[in-house]
């Protein structure tokens, strides 16, 4: 099933052109990975799936992306990024318990009952793989945690709100070898009810979790294809010298 | 040669560092000196509580308590008026505000700041001792709510800049975080950008009631000088301040009274210290 569907999309930061002329469609339950070198329009092209980039004020698109069929600038902001949750590239615990991350979001939405709260952030943390390792003390500062946990905890806060998709922007960039791995396998498990876009720096990230892959460069999408076509027969020379680290 | 230059630059600049320390000490061994002799004649406690001030009777009442009390009243009003308008309109300007719109308050609020005291409290004098008077149909619009309406006008240039640096100064990420979980922008300003500005803004708060407790000449202008404790906030009231520069031209120098004065501005400054040293711990724990 085609989860987005994005044509002729534009996108300009005053007078840069930061996405050209973008088409491609995104399916359910995959893990698509976004590679590129740095300004290569891969950040904006994740933030523009769930409207971060208007808060831009000089930000101007064009072209359409859809949701299900529906365009997403015609949903209610709020109830968009309900259902397209974000973790970002650093790890970004509020200064409070736990347990108060993750009911964080749902208390916004207005969840009040204790109970209900209670099952929903032992239910986002199962997901998260991070339910063991904290169980016995949510209570606690979340600062207490280390990096690889507090990113996970961020995907939990993100999967208690109930998102249907869940967009990672680099999300192993500050991260060590053993939390990255942690998070990948919580990814990889993710994609049975999540659908999956994942920016990242690390080319071999893409390799390892990625179903599908794209290939960004000077904001035009250059390739898109099968995670292990991309890799070892890729269509476009410059993916090619790019995955082979000759660029970026 | 070249050395001897760096040498004396040197010099000269820890002399200008030094120089603002001395003088510092120099005034405050100054107040502590003239202000402490009139504890030979009125004890401090009752100096303190004492509850009329009458000091050229004889024997001259010594007790500021109603000074105390006439400045705080004045001071909790301005707070009171100034802290909502101030705080609010520091989030507009840093979150909701068009640039356009951002640019005309920045420079209106810095206007605001340069208006002379003495101005603002003629101001005052003309236009809103009137209405006061007339709106509580009051024998005299001289009050002490008159004075927080124009104080709050001076508290509020450093409430907002200083908030409005706060609030400014959040990562953006923190703001992003809260939207990309389905967070209104109110909501993204009140539950992540306020708390992590707060550090910042009770500093604001601070600075802002500093300087409306040392401001002397407008409530001198409109808040009736009369040194009695004061019952509501529609009655005259004689702060700290205005009673120094109402009457330090006509004590006698060496007089009991003339002390008296001192030992105000003993008060005074312990008053302000405290109150800036508390906005610098804030200040301080923002920056960790």
């Amino acid at each position: 099933m085609v989860k987005f569907k994005i044509h002729d999309l534009n996108i300009w930061f005053g007078s840069i052109h930061a996405l050209k002329q973008v088409n491609m469609e995104i399916q359910s339950n995959e893990i698509l990975s976004i590679i590129g070198p740095a300004n290569s329009g891969k950040t904006t092209f994740l933030r523009t799936l769930n409207r971060l980039n208007d808060l831009n004020t000089n930000f101007k698109m064009t072209g359409a992306v859809e949701i299900e069929g529906e365009d997403i600038r015609g949903i209610n902001i709020e109830v968009l990024r309900r259902k397209i949750g974000m973790v970002f590239a650093l790890p970004l615990p509020l200064p409070l318990s736990i347990f108060e991350n993750v009911s964080y979001g749902l208390r916004m939405h207005g969840e009040r009952k204790k109970k209900k709260l209670e099952e929903k952030v032992e239910e986002a943390l199962q997901q998260a793989y991070l339910w063991e390792e904290v169980k016995n003390r949510l209570e606690e500062s979340a600062f207490k945690l280390s990096g690889g946990q507090q990113q996970r905890l961020c995907i939990a806060r993100t999967l208690a709100v109930g998102p249907e998709v869940i967009l990672f922007d680099e999300p192993c960039s500050g991260l060590d070898p053993i939390s990255t791995a942690k998070v990948e396998e919580a990814m990889v498990k993710l994609k049975q009810k999540y659908t999956i876009v994942l920016v990242t720096n690390n080319v071999k990230q893409a390799a390892r979790v990625g179903d599908r892959t794209a290939f960004f460069l000077n904001g035009e999408l250059i390739e898109l294809d099968r995670t292990d076509k991309i890799f070892t027969a890729p269509f476009d020379k410059r993916t090619d010298g790019y995955i082979r680290g000759k660029f970026g | 040669m070249r050395k001897l230059k760096e040498f004396i630059i040197e010099k000269l600049i820890l002399i200008c560092g030094l120089a603002s320390i001395f003088f510092v000490v120099l005034i405050f061994l100054f107040l502590l000196k003239e202000g402490l002799a009139v504890f030979k004649t009125v004890s401090p406690l009752k100096f303190l509580f004492g509850k009329s001030w009458y000091p050229i009777s004889e024997p001259a009442q010594l007790g500021i308590l109603p000074l105390i009390l006439g400045s705080l009243l004045v001071t909790l009003g301005a707070a009171i008026i100034s802290i909502p308008i101030g705080v609010g309109c520091a989030i507009y300007i840093a979150e909701i505000a068009p640039l356009k719109i951002k640019e005309i308050l920045k420079a209106g609020i810095e206007l605001l700041a340069a208006i002379p005291s003495v101005v603002l409290g003629f101001i005052g004098m003309v236009t809103l001792v009137p209405l006061v008077k007339n709106i509580f149909h009051l024998p005299t619009g001289l009050t002490a709510l008159s004075g927080s309406i124009m104080l709050a006008f001076m508290a509020m240039p450093t409430i907002v800049s200083i908030a409005e640096d706060a609030l400014y100064s959040v990562p953006k990420t923190y703001k992003e975080g809260a939207l990309a979980l389905g967070a209104t922008h109110w909501q993204a300003i009140w539950r992540v950008m306020l708390p992590a500005a707060s550090s910042g803004i009770l500093a604001a708060v601070m600075l802002g009631i500093g300087r409306v407790i040392g401001e002397t000449m407008a409530v001198m202008m409109i808040t009736g000088n009369a040194a009695v404790i004061p019952k509501s906030i529609l009655v005259p009231v004689r702060t700290l301040t205005a009673t120094i520069a109402a009457e330090m031209g006509e004590a006698v120098v060496g007089s009991e009274h003339y002390f008296a004065l001192f030992a105000i501005g003993i008060v005074l400054f312990v008053i302000s210290f405290a109150i800036n040293v508390s906005a610098d711990l804030f200040l301080h724990k923002r920056q960790q």
